[in-house]
Protein backbone atom coordinates (compact mmCIF):
# COMPACT_ATOMS: atom_id res chain seq x y z
CA UNK A 1 0.00 0.00 0.00
CA UNK A 2 1.19 3.67 -0.40
CA UNK A 3 -0.37 7.04 -0.58
CA UNK A 4 -1.92 8.14 -3.97
CA UNK A 5 -1.45 11.63 -5.12
CA UNK A 6 -3.03 13.25 -7.89
CA UNK A 7 -1.02 15.59 -10.04
CA UNK A 8 -2.91 19.07 -11.16
CA UNK A 9 -2.47 19.77 -15.08
CA UNK A 10 0.25 22.79 -14.06
CA UNK A 11 2.69 20.58 -12.28
CA UNK A 12 2.10 17.28 -15.16
CA UNK A 13 5.70 18.57 -16.37
CA UNK A 14 7.47 17.37 -13.17
CA UNK A 15 5.51 13.95 -13.70
CA UNK A 16 5.85 12.62 -16.89
CA UNK A 17 2.30 13.66 -17.65
CA UNK A 18 1.14 11.46 -15.18
CA UNK A 19 -2.33 12.65 -13.40
CA UNK A 20 -1.51 10.56 -10.11
CA UNK A 21 1.59 9.33 -8.37
CA UNK A 22 2.30 7.43 -5.50
CA UNK A 23 4.65 7.97 -2.59
CA UNK A 24 5.27 7.36 1.06
CA UNK A 25 5.79 9.32 4.20
CA UNK A 26 4.91 9.87 8.01
CA UNK A 27 3.73 13.16 7.45
CA UNK A 28 2.46 15.61 4.18
CA UNK A 29 6.02 17.03 4.18
CA UNK A 30 7.87 13.17 4.32
CA UNK A 31 5.76 12.76 1.65
CA UNK A 32 6.57 15.88 -0.67
CA UNK A 33 10.37 15.06 0.03
CA UNK A 34 9.84 11.49 -1.05
CA UNK A 35 7.85 12.73 -4.53
CA UNK A 36 10.73 15.14 -4.96
CA UNK A 37 12.94 12.24 -5.44
CA UNK A 38 11.56 10.90 -7.83
CA UNK A 39 9.82 13.66 -9.79
CA UNK A 40 12.69 16.75 -9.34
CA UNK A 41 11.64 19.64 -8.67
CA UNK A 42 7.93 19.51 -7.40
CA UNK A 43 8.83 20.13 -3.97
CA UNK A 44 9.54 23.66 -4.89
CA UNK A 45 6.14 24.46 -6.30
CA UNK A 46 4.48 23.44 -3.31
CA UNK A 47 6.71 25.08 -0.46
CA UNK A 48 7.72 28.10 -0.09
CA UNK A 49 11.69 29.03 0.48
CA UNK A 50 10.55 29.68 3.92
CA UNK A 51 9.51 26.10 3.98
CA UNK A 52 5.87 26.41 4.85
CA UNK A 53 2.92 25.32 2.24
CA UNK A 54 2.39 27.69 -0.77
CA UNK A 55 -0.41 29.78 -0.28
CA UNK A 56 -1.64 29.40 -3.52
CA UNK A 57 -1.31 25.69 -3.69
CA UNK A 58 -4.58 23.77 -1.98
CA UNK A 59 -3.65 20.59 -0.71
CA UNK A 60 -6.42 17.81 0.60
CA UNK A 61 -5.74 14.71 2.37
CA UNK A 62 -8.71 12.55 2.07
CA UNK A 63 -10.24 15.13 0.54
CA UNK A 64 -9.64 17.72 3.98
CA UNK A 65 -7.90 20.78 3.61
CA UNK A 66 -4.67 20.52 5.28
CA UNK A 67 -4.77 24.10 6.67
CA UNK A 68 -7.33 22.45 8.64
CA UNK A 69 -5.52 19.25 9.43
CA UNK A 70 -2.05 20.37 10.41
CA UNK A 71 -0.54 21.49 7.34
CA UNK A 72 2.94 19.78 6.54
CA UNK A 73 2.72 17.83 9.74
CA UNK A 74 -0.23 16.51 8.65
CA UNK A 75 -0.31 12.98 9.50
CA UNK A 76 -0.64 10.20 6.69
CA UNK A 77 -0.87 6.61 6.46
CA UNK A 78 -1.01 3.58 3.94
CA UNK A 79 -3.97 4.32 1.50
CA UNK A 80 -5.07 7.63 2.12
CA UNK A 81 -5.71 9.73 -0.77
CA UNK A 82 -3.81 13.28 -1.43
CA UNK A 83 -5.26 15.79 -3.99
CA UNK A 84 -3.24 18.65 -4.89
CA UNK A 85 -4.60 21.66 -6.39
CA UNK A 86 -3.56 24.89 -7.80
CA UNK A 87 -5.51 27.96 -5.75
CA UNK A 88 -8.19 29.71 -8.59
CA UNK A 89 -7.24 33.49 -7.85
CA UNK A 90 -6.48 36.59 -9.05
CA UNK A 91 -7.89 40.12 -9.05
CA UNK A 92 -7.73 43.45 -10.04
CA UNK A 93 -4.58 45.00 -8.00
CA UNK A 94 -2.66 43.14 -5.67
CA UNK A 95 -3.80 42.91 -2.21
CA UNK A 96 -1.81 44.88 0.36
CA UNK A 97 -0.33 41.96 1.88
CA UNK A 98 3.23 40.52 2.53
CA UNK A 99 1.55 36.79 1.83
CA UNK A 100 1.32 37.07 -1.76
CA UNK A 101 4.31 38.83 -2.72
CA UNK A 102 6.24 36.12 -0.49
CA UNK A 103 4.77 33.08 -1.82
CA UNK A 104 5.66 34.46 -5.04
CA UNK A 105 3.88 33.07 -8.45
CA UNK A 106 2.70 29.63 -8.40
CA UNK B 1 -11.06 31.46 -29.73
CA UNK B 2 -13.80 31.16 -27.29
CA UNK B 3 -16.89 30.70 -28.39
CA UNK B 4 -19.65 30.76 -25.99
CA UNK B 5 -23.86 30.42 -25.70
CA UNK B 6 -25.41 33.80 -25.03
CA UNK B 7 -27.48 32.13 -22.34
CA UNK B 8 -23.75 31.04 -20.22
CA UNK B 9 -22.29 34.42 -21.33
CA UNK B 10 -24.99 36.57 -19.73
CA UNK B 11 -25.29 34.35 -16.39
CA UNK B 12 -21.88 35.44 -15.94
CA UNK B 13 -22.35 38.64 -16.74
CA UNK B 14 -25.52 38.74 -14.43
CA UNK B 15 -23.12 36.93 -11.92
CA UNK B 16 -20.45 39.23 -12.34
CA UNK B 17 -23.18 42.70 -11.84
CA UNK B 18 -25.17 41.01 -8.55
CA UNK B 19 -21.74 40.57 -7.12
CA UNK B 20 -20.70 44.26 -7.87
CA UNK B 21 -18.53 45.74 -6.17
CA UNK B 22 -16.81 42.81 -5.05
CA UNK B 23 -15.24 40.49 -8.02
CA UNK B 24 -17.05 38.07 -8.60
CA UNK B 25 -15.42 34.83 -9.68
CA UNK B 26 -16.78 30.95 -11.65
CA UNK B 27 -16.26 28.54 -13.94
CA UNK B 28 -17.50 27.44 -17.08
CA UNK B 29 -17.21 23.36 -17.16
CA UNK B 30 -16.28 21.79 -20.72
CA UNK B 31 -16.06 18.83 -22.64
CA UNK B 32 -14.40 18.25 -26.32
CA UNK B 33 -13.57 21.71 -26.59
CA UNK B 34 -17.21 23.35 -25.44
CA UNK B 35 -19.10 24.59 -23.17
CA UNK B 36 -20.96 22.32 -20.96
CA UNK B 37 -22.36 24.69 -17.77
CA UNK B 38 -21.52 27.44 -16.23
CA UNK B 39 -20.59 27.19 -12.30
CA UNK B 40 -20.70 30.06 -10.14
CA UNK B 41 -18.19 29.75 -7.49
CA UNK B 42 -17.58 31.80 -4.24
CA UNK B 43 -15.33 34.25 -4.10
CA UNK B 44 -13.99 33.25 -0.25
CA UNK B 45 -11.95 36.41 0.10
CA UNK B 46 -15.63 38.82 -0.49
CA UNK B 47 -13.30 41.82 -2.03
CA UNK B 48 -13.59 44.85 -4.74
CA UNK B 49 -10.01 43.55 -5.66
CA UNK B 50 -9.02 40.17 -5.20
CA UNK B 51 -10.55 36.81 -5.62
CA UNK B 52 -10.08 33.30 -4.67
CA UNK B 53 -12.21 29.87 -5.23
CA UNK B 54 -13.16 28.59 -2.08
CA UNK B 55 -10.86 25.65 -1.28
CA UNK B 56 -13.68 23.18 -0.03
CA UNK B 57 -15.95 24.56 -3.01
CA UNK B 58 -13.15 23.99 -5.50
CA UNK B 59 -12.48 20.13 -4.78
CA UNK B 60 -16.37 19.57 -5.33
CA UNK B 61 -16.61 21.31 -8.29
CA UNK B 62 -13.09 19.98 -9.86
CA UNK B 63 -14.69 16.57 -8.68
CA UNK B 64 -17.70 16.73 -10.45
CA UNK B 65 -16.05 17.74 -13.12
CA UNK B 66 -13.68 14.71 -13.31
CA UNK B 67 -16.22 12.57 -12.90
CA UNK B 68 -18.46 14.08 -15.77
CA UNK B 69 -15.45 14.16 -17.92
CA UNK B 70 -15.19 17.65 -18.00
CA UNK B 71 -12.79 20.34 -17.84
CA UNK B 72 -12.04 23.62 -16.54
CA UNK B 73 -12.61 24.92 -20.08
CA UNK B 74 -13.04 29.00 -18.92
CA UNK B 75 -11.85 30.50 -15.42
CA UNK B 76 -14.23 33.73 -14.95
CA UNK B 77 -13.55 36.54 -12.78
CA UNK B 78 -14.77 40.36 -12.63
CA UNK B 79 -12.90 43.60 -12.31
CA UNK B 80 -15.64 46.28 -10.56
CA UNK B 81 -13.35 49.56 -11.59
CA UNK B 82 -11.02 48.70 -14.45
CA UNK B 83 -10.87 47.17 -17.56
CA UNK B 84 -11.60 43.87 -18.47
CA UNK B 85 -8.02 42.49 -18.95
CA UNK B 86 -5.45 40.43 -16.18
CA UNK B 87 -3.59 42.31 -13.59
CA UNK B 88 -0.45 41.45 -12.63
CA UNK B 89 -1.79 39.21 -9.93
CA UNK B 90 -3.83 37.34 -12.48
CA UNK B 91 -1.18 36.34 -14.24
CA UNK B 92 1.25 35.83 -11.38
CA UNK B 93 -1.64 33.21 -9.89
CA UNK B 94 -2.72 31.64 -13.27
CA UNK B 95 -2.75 27.70 -12.86
CA UNK B 96 -4.98 26.25 -15.50
CA UNK B 97 -2.82 26.75 -18.70
CA UNK B 98 -5.73 24.78 -20.83
CA UNK B 99 -8.05 27.38 -19.81
CA UNK B 100 -9.71 30.42 -21.46
CA UNK B 101 -9.65 32.94 -18.49
CA UNK B 102 -12.84 35.40 -18.92
CA UNK B 103 -12.75 38.92 -17.91
CA UNK B 104 -15.70 40.88 -16.82
CA UNK B 105 -15.80 44.03 -16.02
CA UNK B 106 -18.77 45.98 -14.52
CA UNK B 107 -17.32 49.79 -14.03
CA UNK B 108 -19.90 50.34 -16.67
CA UNK B 109 -23.37 50.01 -15.55
CA UNK B 110 -24.70 49.89 -18.85
CA UNK B 111 -21.87 48.72 -21.07
CA UNK B 112 -21.23 45.03 -21.55
CA UNK B 113 -17.40 44.60 -21.12
CA UNK B 114 -16.11 41.14 -21.64
CA UNK B 115 -12.88 39.60 -23.03
CA UNK B 116 -11.27 35.99 -23.37
CA UNK B 117 -7.77 35.54 -22.90
CA UNK B 118 -5.25 32.39 -22.50
CA UNK B 119 -2.68 32.85 -19.77
CA UNK B 120 0.34 30.31 -20.14
CA UNK B 121 3.89 30.79 -18.23
CA UNK B 122 3.03 33.88 -17.78
CA UNK B 123 2.27 35.28 -21.32
CA UNK B 124 -0.98 36.42 -22.10
CA UNK B 125 -2.66 36.59 -25.13
CA UNK B 126 -5.58 38.00 -26.20
CA UNK B 127 -8.36 35.56 -28.54
CA UNK B 128 -11.60 36.16 -30.36
CA UNK B 129 -14.48 35.66 -28.10
CA UNK B 130 -17.40 34.51 -30.35
CA UNK B 131 -21.40 34.42 -28.93
CA UNK B 132 -23.42 31.25 -30.19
Amino acid sequence: MAIEVRIPTILRTYTDGQKAVEGKGDTLADLIDDLDSRHAGLKGRLITEQGGLHRFVNVYVNDEDVRFLGALETKLADGDSVTVLPAVAGGAERPARAAVTAGGSF
Amino acid sequence: MLELPRQMLDEIVAHARRDHPDEACGVVAGKDGRATRVIVMENAERSPTFYRFDAQEQLRVWRSMDDADEVPFVIYHSHTATEAHPSRTDISLASEPDAHYLLVSTRSETEEEVRSFRIVDGQVAEEALTVI
